[in-house]
């Protein structure tokens, strides 16, 4: 063998693992999912192997699905928004600040050494009638009676906020990270104001990190499970509790199939638009 | 003695291990691999396994105060006895188990504490039920003969599981805003009660919302006739709601919490909110939902290490430790069994060993109906 032939096999050899992995843990999965996709639930619970239409056909026609996967589109977006918002601002003090950054880097990884559950669990102790937040206003004479405030669509937003907001600030950071000081400064000294240097220049350069930012959160907050179920009221259930019911209450894996593609197409479009327009190169440097 | 664990558990530590420092990468990738390895290979001959020595046996439950007074008045003395050990998980609910069970392979899970003559038809009807030697089992003898025939009448009198004890999904409230009074006069209709609002929950669970739904339009729970009717009550009560609870621990965390005052709620686990001590009253309506446990055994099961344990558990000083423990009356019969002082008093116990005052669901009617409803509900609950 050629020593080009052998270098160009090198790589493909040290990638075999990964591959090996990637295509055992997640298209051969992905492949039972869609064949599910197409069996028939029996009225027994026990499923019926065919190829049936039916699952589609349910989850593309009925307004039910259509609607729960907009609100949770909806509330994905919303939580996105807020994220930025509340992210940016944070990025730019890490990314600006001298000598601490590291401790502040660090107290943003905090969170995640904390279960997310436990973590999405910890409002119902600060909102809750008897929470943190009800008895300090009655303490204080601000209210006679405890707030409702738990259990709706804010608390939902609330919950994945708290969850996501760190995934933004750090693909922020790094795109801040990566703009040279100095070009604000030059922005400066041409008669800019900092107010200016910041839209004109800052800005632009760190939207691919906000935009790797916005994407991450809005996949994982579409595809939440857990928060609407710990912190939502009754009809406050996303798409993927849908996916849940169907599996689990209902027994229908594949009804459920269908569904948890439906969602998996909707979110795969969404990266492939953001990879079109971005690149996955910046997402990348992000979970880095 | 040592606790028993499962996979996860094991798995959870070693990975705790690891994050500690306690265990390099390579050990930790390593056993994680090996193991890994070792179930792929043994799980397909699981099956075959359980013909040889049995050294252990899985029961699957429904955690908390259930597991711990199964744990330590049950498993721990048998496997004493015994030598076998007991590896105990839990489920939050039979639905979910069901899924569990279903994906796995056969032998993989061995006992189930079940909940409902509708959940033992269901596994009976998905090929999941045994046949078990009541030769094995003499405590069956012990056990309320009705427990026993509602079984039978499911397995062409064969018994895949031996009942364990029973209980109602009753009306719990909070007594610092509801009355006696006012329970007994609006019963069931409390739960859409405007006057109420926002302080209201209930079961994520379709048969509860049918169930109730049924008596809250006059109907009987098992022949439901005006099926529109009751599906209003229950879009009532959702808007009426402030939360679907999911489990037993939530139910318990929203009462003592005083997020809700109404809900329905399970008989034992309100008995152990009023025995720490929550003004918290408890009244089973006309009709209220009464059911059955039992520990089923699962088709690929080491039989006789099964019904060694099953028997060992409905020994009457084993059965009245658990029932004590989790707050549920024992399957034992009354008239053939001393059950001491405390099970007289826990809610839904019968004195007479009939349970004729306990209405029970028709599997027949409940699983006839399972699929549509519990589509249905699913909707229903979302605001549709």
């Amino acid at each position: 063998m050629s020593v080009e032939a052998r270098e160009a096999r090198q790589p493909w050899i040290l990638l075999s693992p990964a591959l090996t992995a990637v295509a055992l843990l997640l298209f051969v999965p992905l492949l039972f999912i869609v064949v599910y996709s197409f069996w028939l639930r029996t009225a027994t619970g026990a499923d019926e192997v065919g190829f049936f239409l039916d699952n589609w056909q349910e989850a593309l026609t009925d307004a039910f699905y259509r609607d729960i996967l907009l609100n949770t589109l909806k509330i994905a977006a919303i939580t996105t928004l807020v994220c930025a918002l509340m992210g940016y601002p944070a990025a730019y003090f890490i990314a600006r600040s001298k000598g601490n950054k590291a401790i502040l880097l660090l107290l943003l990884m905090l969170p995640f050494w904390i279960s997310y559950i436990i973590r999405t669990m910890s409002w119902i102790n600060i909102l809750g009638v008897s929470g943190a937040l009800n008895t300090a206003l009655l303490s204080v004479g601000v209210i006679d009676e405890p707030i409702q405030m738990l259990y709706n669509e804010t608390t939902v937003i609330l919950g994945l906020v708290h969850f996501l907001l760190p995934f933004m600030v750090l693909n922020v950071f790094v795109s801040l990270d990566g703009i040279d000081t100095n070009l604000e400064d030059a922005a400066n000294s041409l008669g800019a104001t900092r107010w200016q240097a910041f839209t004109n220049v800052t800005l632009p350069l760190s939207l691919p990190g906000l935009a790797a930012g916005g994407l991450l959160c809005f996949v994982l907050g579409a595809g939440t499970y857990i928060t609407p179920l710990v912190l939502g009221g009754p009809t406050d259930a996303m798409f993927a509790n849908l996916v849940f019911e169907a599996i689990i209450t209902q027994l229908n894996w594949p009804l459920g199939s269908a569904l948890s593609l439906m969602l998996l197409v909707v979110l795969g479009a969404l990266v492939l638009i953001y990879n079109r327009y971005l690149g996955m190169a910046q997402l990348m440097k992000g979970l880095g | 003695m040592t606790k028993k664990m499962d996979n996860t558990t094991r798995y959870e530590r070693l990975r705790e291990r690891y994050m500690n420092g306690d265990l390099d990468r390579r050990s930790f990738l390593g056993l994680i691999g090996a193991a890994g390895l070792a179930y792929g290979v043994q799980t397909p001959f699981a099956k075959y396994a359980n013909a040889q020595t049995v050294a252990q046996v899985r029961f699957d439950g429904w955690g908390g105060v259930v597991s711990e007074a199964l744990r330590e008045n049950a498993f721990d003395p048998f496997t004493k006895e015994t030598g076998i050990d007991v590896v105990d998980g839990t489920f939050g609910g039979g639905d979910e188990y069901l899924s569990r069970v279903k994906a796995s392979q056969e032998g993989e899970y061995n006992i189930a504490h079940l909940s409902g003559v509708f959940d033992y038809a269901r596994y009976h009807n998905l090929g999941l039920s045994t046949v078990l030697n009541e030769d094995n089992i003499p405590n069956l003898q012990y056990v309320i003969p009705k427990l026993v025939d509602v079984f039978r009448n499911v397995t062409d009198g064969k018994l895949s599981c031996v009942p364990y004890d029973y209980g109602t999904t009753g009306l719990a409230y909070n007594r610092k805003h509801i009355s006696d009074e006012e329970m007994q006069e609006k019963g069931a209709r409390i739960l859409i009660d405007e006057a109420h609002k926002g302080k209201i929950a209930g079961w994520s669970d379709w048969r509860t919302r049918m169930w109730y739904a049924a008596l809250q339009t006059g109907q009987n729970p098992n022949n439901i006739e005006d099926v529109d009717a009751a599906w209003e009550a229950v879009r009532a009560h959702r808007d009426l709601s402030l939360k679907y609870w999911g489990s037993g621990a939530e139910l318990m965390s929203l009462l003592a919490e005083e997020e809700i005052h109404v809900t329905e709620g399970w008989s034992g686990r309100i008995y152990a909110l009023q025995e720490q001590g929550h003004d918290i009253g408890y009244m089973d309506p006309p009709n209220g939902f009464g059911w059955q446990e039992c520990m089923f055994v699962i088709k690929g099961s080491p039989m006789e290490a099964c019904e060694e344990l099953l028997n060992f558990m409905l020994a009457p000083e084993t059965s009245i430790a658990v029932a004590e423990g989790q707050n549920y009356p024992p399957a034992l019969d009354p008239n053939k069994v001393d059950l001491g002082d405390k099970i007289p008093t826990l809610p839904a116990f019968d004195p007479t060993g009939k349970l004729d005052g306990l209405t029970f669901a028709d599997p027949a009617y409940w699983n006839g109906n399972e699929q549509e409803w519990s589509k249905t509900f699913g909707r229903v609950q979302k605001g549709y």
